[in-house]
This record gives structure tokens, C-alpha cells and sequence, in this order.
């Protein structure tokens, strides 16, 4: 027998894009977006999640391990495929190769964000306005980090949509274009969020 | 449109050989009304003679029905995976270019060994059973809208275009292809058939199963008999949903 290992992998994998990862990113997201309200208020509440009891633990179990098998596992099926969009320009296949595109671009732009924020943060340094005042005050940086929050944003907007796919939630055809149609919107709603918060820094 | 025309021009990607490597080689041949590929293809058979004038061996290819519903003859033209039976050269654009299906391995020329595509139905049980000691009678009745249905589906050919365009049918993954879910569907909808469903689902979530599909759609889009390919996946990847929940926790729901 062939073993189910690999059905096992690929649905974590599916799950934790969305739960907890996703959510994760809207919160994350949605914290950001205290900066449009001023210094204070953006420090105010990173603070409040700075001092969240048990910490290290909720980062660890709802963050840093489904993030990391995520992001591992993703490698993987990128990296299996073989795009052909130039010999099959169907929107969905460039859906597919955008997705997988994406995600290696969401992982180089997260690795860097969590090396100069949270583990900055762990060796002592103060994670707060000033700080990603001081990092988006470069210009590359700042690209960086927009192209990176785009790219993030695409990924789990786009992801949604092949979960319920992937889960058997939209079977029929129409119930895919309406998903289709509902991710787009999600992608636009939260691209505003991200990039406010970030223009708001500087 | 293209009637004035006097000759047809074909560039044809070939391969003498399994092993050895592909080379191209063009041919021209006098224009008939109403050809398709095939037609062109018996004409350099005929008169094996290259547009150089070189005499070469004659192009092989495999064929059977000549009527789009056996899936032997499919091949690439002009960048399509399709069936070269119902591809009329009137219809294409010239040179008209042909190479193998490279998704499955080349045996000769235009031919490619599909093997790989009967093996996955013999592993997902894409059968059903009803051989036994004894009569077992008649089966439950099919519903006529539900038949109608099922038809639908029936009409894979196994002609492996799904494959072709699939992106994640490669060298680097062993993903039985986007056709396979449509007969696990096909035999679990059917009256008998669902009797095995389990199974089935089972052996279709192993190892180089149902989760190979990225949901690139390429499948359906290229599907020449129009089947709803990807309504299949998402109905299978439901089915296998229940199956492995099922499966973990035990069900007395046989």
C-alpha cells in the first residue's frame, strides 16, 4: 500500500493557510492599520498584543509552527510544478502559477519581516512605530514591504478560493465564479488595509 | 477560406526512438478539400519524401476510431493537445506544426505509450464488481435524469489531453492526472457502484492521488469532449473529505 501521507500533508497544509495563518494575517493586518490613527494608537495596540498572556506559546502554536510547515510543504508543491501558461493562458492557470509565484515571494518578504521584527524584538530591540517608521523610511524598503504585503495578501485571497475547492466546499462551476468574484473583493479590502497601514508610517 | 490553397505544410517534431532525441522534420503534400490531420498524415505515409526532397521513413502515429471518441490519435498541433481525427486542416493555421503528447513517454514519431493512465484505473478501482458464484439478479435502477447525467461523464476517452495541459502531471510528481477523478465520480454515482465507493475514494487518496491537483482548470478547458472535469475534483475532494473523517474517527455509517 502507497500510504496517504501526502493526502494527509496537502490538507494541513490547505487548512493551516487559512486557519490559523490567514487569520492570523487579517489580525495582523487589522493591528497595522492603528497607525492610521496616529503613533499612540498604532503603539497602543501593538502593545496590548505585545503583552497578550502566554505569548510565546499562542505565537508558537497559531504563528511560528503552522506558518513554518505551511511554508515548507508550499516549497514543495511549487516547486513540483511546471507552469505552462505560456501554452495555456486560461485565467485559473495563471491563478495557479500566481499562487505558487506568490508564495515564494511571501516567504522571502516574511522571513526578512520576522528577522527585523520579531527577533529583533526578542534580542531587545523596542517593536513599535518608530521602528517601522525608521525601516519604510528607506525606499526600497518600502517597495519592498509593499510588493511583499500585495504579494501576502494575493496569496491567501487566491488560496481561499482553491480551499474550497480543495475541501469540496464550491463544486459547481457558478459556485466557483461566485467564489472567484468574492476573493477578488477580499483581495481588494485588504490590500487597502495593508497599505494604508504602511503609508501611514510615512 | 484556404481552398485556393495548393499544398499543405506540415513541421512534424520526431523521434525515431524511446530514447533518442527529438528532431524536426518538414513535409509538404498536396491540398485535398475537407482534410484532417490524419488524412495528411496517410498522404506522407503514401510518399515519405521530405520538403527537401529527401526520401525519410514514413511518420508514425497512432489511430483507431476516426471519430473522436477512441482517444488513440491525440497529439499536439499547433501547440493543442487535441485528437488529430477531428482536426481539419482547413481550420489551422500554416505550417500546420505536430509533436507528441512528451506528458507520456514518446514510443515513436507521433506516438506515446498512455499506459500510465489505464494503470491509475486499475489502482482506484474504476470498475464495477459484480462478478461472483451465482446470479446475483438485477441491480438498483439508475434514475433516467441521473443517467443522463452519468453520460456526461462516461464520454472519457482516456485520450490524455488532461494530462497533457495538466502542470502538475510531470516527471517530478506522480499525480495520476485530472481524468482519473472523473471516473471515480462516474462508478461512485452508480447505483452498484456505490456499494464500492469507499474503496475507491481509499485508493484514490493514496500516494500520487487526489492530492496532486493544484486546481489549475487547465483540464477542463481542454477537455475535448467537454467533460465537467473540475466539477469532479471539487465533488471527489468533498467525497474524500467525508471519507478521511470517516476513516479517523470510525463510522458505523458503512
Amino acid at each position: 500500500m502507497a500510504g496517504n501521507r501526502e493526502f494527509f500533508n496537502r490538507r494541513l497544509h490547505s487548512l493551516l493557510g487559512v486557519i490559523p495563518v490567514g487569520l492570523f494575517l487579517i489580525q495582523h493586518l487589522v493591528i497595522n492599520h492603528f497607525a492610521t490613527r496616529g503613533e499612540e494608537s498604532f503603539n497602543k495596540a501593538a502593545g496590548f498584543m505585545e503583552n497578550l498572556p502566554f505569548r510565546i506559546f499562542l505565537e508558537t502554536f497559531i504563528i511560528f509552527l503552522p506558518l513554518l510547515f505551511h511554508a515548507i510543504y508550499g516549497l514543495y508543491i511549487a516547486f513540483t510544478a511546471k507552469n505552462n501558461v505560456s501554452r495555456f493562458g486560461f485565467f485559473r492557470n495563471w491563478m495557479f502559477m500566481l499562487q505558487r509565484f506568490t508564495g515564494v515571494i511571501t516567504l522571502i518578504f516574511v522571513s526578512w519581516h520576522v528577522w527585523q521584527t520579531r527577533i529583533q524584538a526578542a534580542l531587545g530591540q523596542e517593536v513599535n512605530f518608530d521602528m517601522m517608521a525608521s525601516i519604510l523610511s528607506n525606499p526600497f524598503m518600502l517597495w519592498f514591504y509593499i510588493i511583499g504585503v500585495i504579494s501576502t495578501i494575493f496569496h491567501f485571497s487566491n488560496g481561499l478560493w482553491s480551499f474550497c475547492v480543495s475541501w469540496g466546499i464550491t463544486l459547481s462551476p457558478r459556485s466557483q465564479v461566485i467564489s472567484t468574484y468574492v476573493t477578488i473583493v477580499i483581495f481588494i479590502a485588504l490590500s487597502i488595509v495593508g497599505i494604508r497601514a504602511i503609508t501611514a508610517f510615512i | 477560406m484556404m481552398s485556393d490553397k495548393k499544398s499543405v505544410r506540415f513541421i512534424i517534431t520526431r523521434q525515431d526512438n524511446p530514447d533518442s532525441d527529438p528532431y524536426q522534420e518538414e513535409f509538404e503534400i498536396a491540398y485535398r478539400p475537407n482534410m484532417n490531420v490524419i488524412s495528411a498524415l496517410m498522404e506522407i505515409r503514401r510518399n515519405p519524401v521530405n520538403v527537401k526532397g529527401e526520401k525519410t521513413t514514413p511518420v508514425a502515429w497512432d489511430m483507431n476510431c476516426l471519430e473522436e471518441v477512441c482517444g488513440a490519435c491525440s497529439m499536439i498541433i499547433n501547440g493543442k493537445p487535441r485528437q488529430s481525427c477531428s482536426a481539419l486542416v482547413d481550420q489551422l493555421e500554416q505550417p500546420i506544426r505536430l509533436d507528441a503528447m512528451r506528458t507520456f513517454p514518446v514510443v515513436r514519431d507521433l506516438q506515446v505509450d498512455r499506459s500510465r493512465m489505464f494503470d491509475s484505473l486499475k489502482k482506484v478501482k474504476a470498475w464495477i464488481p459484480i462478478d461472483g458464484t451465482y446470479d446475483l439478479g438485477p441491480g438498483p435502477r439508475m434514475p433516467e435524469p441521473k443517467r443522463q447525467w452519468a453520460y456526461e461523464l462516461s464520454k472519457c476517452m482516456t485520450c490524455g489531453v488532461c494530462l497533457e495541459a495538466c502542470p502538475n502531471v510531470n516527471s517530478k510528481t506522480n499525480f495520476m492526472g485530472p481524468a482519473v477523478f472523473n471516473q471515480v465520480r462516474l462508478f461512485n454515482a452508480h447505483p452498484t457502484g456505490e456499494m464500492n465507493k469507499a474503496e475507491r475514494l481509499n485508493a484514490f487518496m493514496e500516494d500520487g492521488g487526489m492530492t496532486g491537483c493544484g486546481n489549475s482548470q487547465n483540464c477542463v478547458q481542454s477537455c475535448p469532449k467537454g467533460i465537467p472535469i473540475t466539477t469532479s475534483i471539487a465533488a471527489v475532494n468533498r467525497a474524500a473529505t467525508l471519507q478521511s473523517f470517516k476513516n479517523f474517527f470510525g463510522s458505523d455509517n458503512v
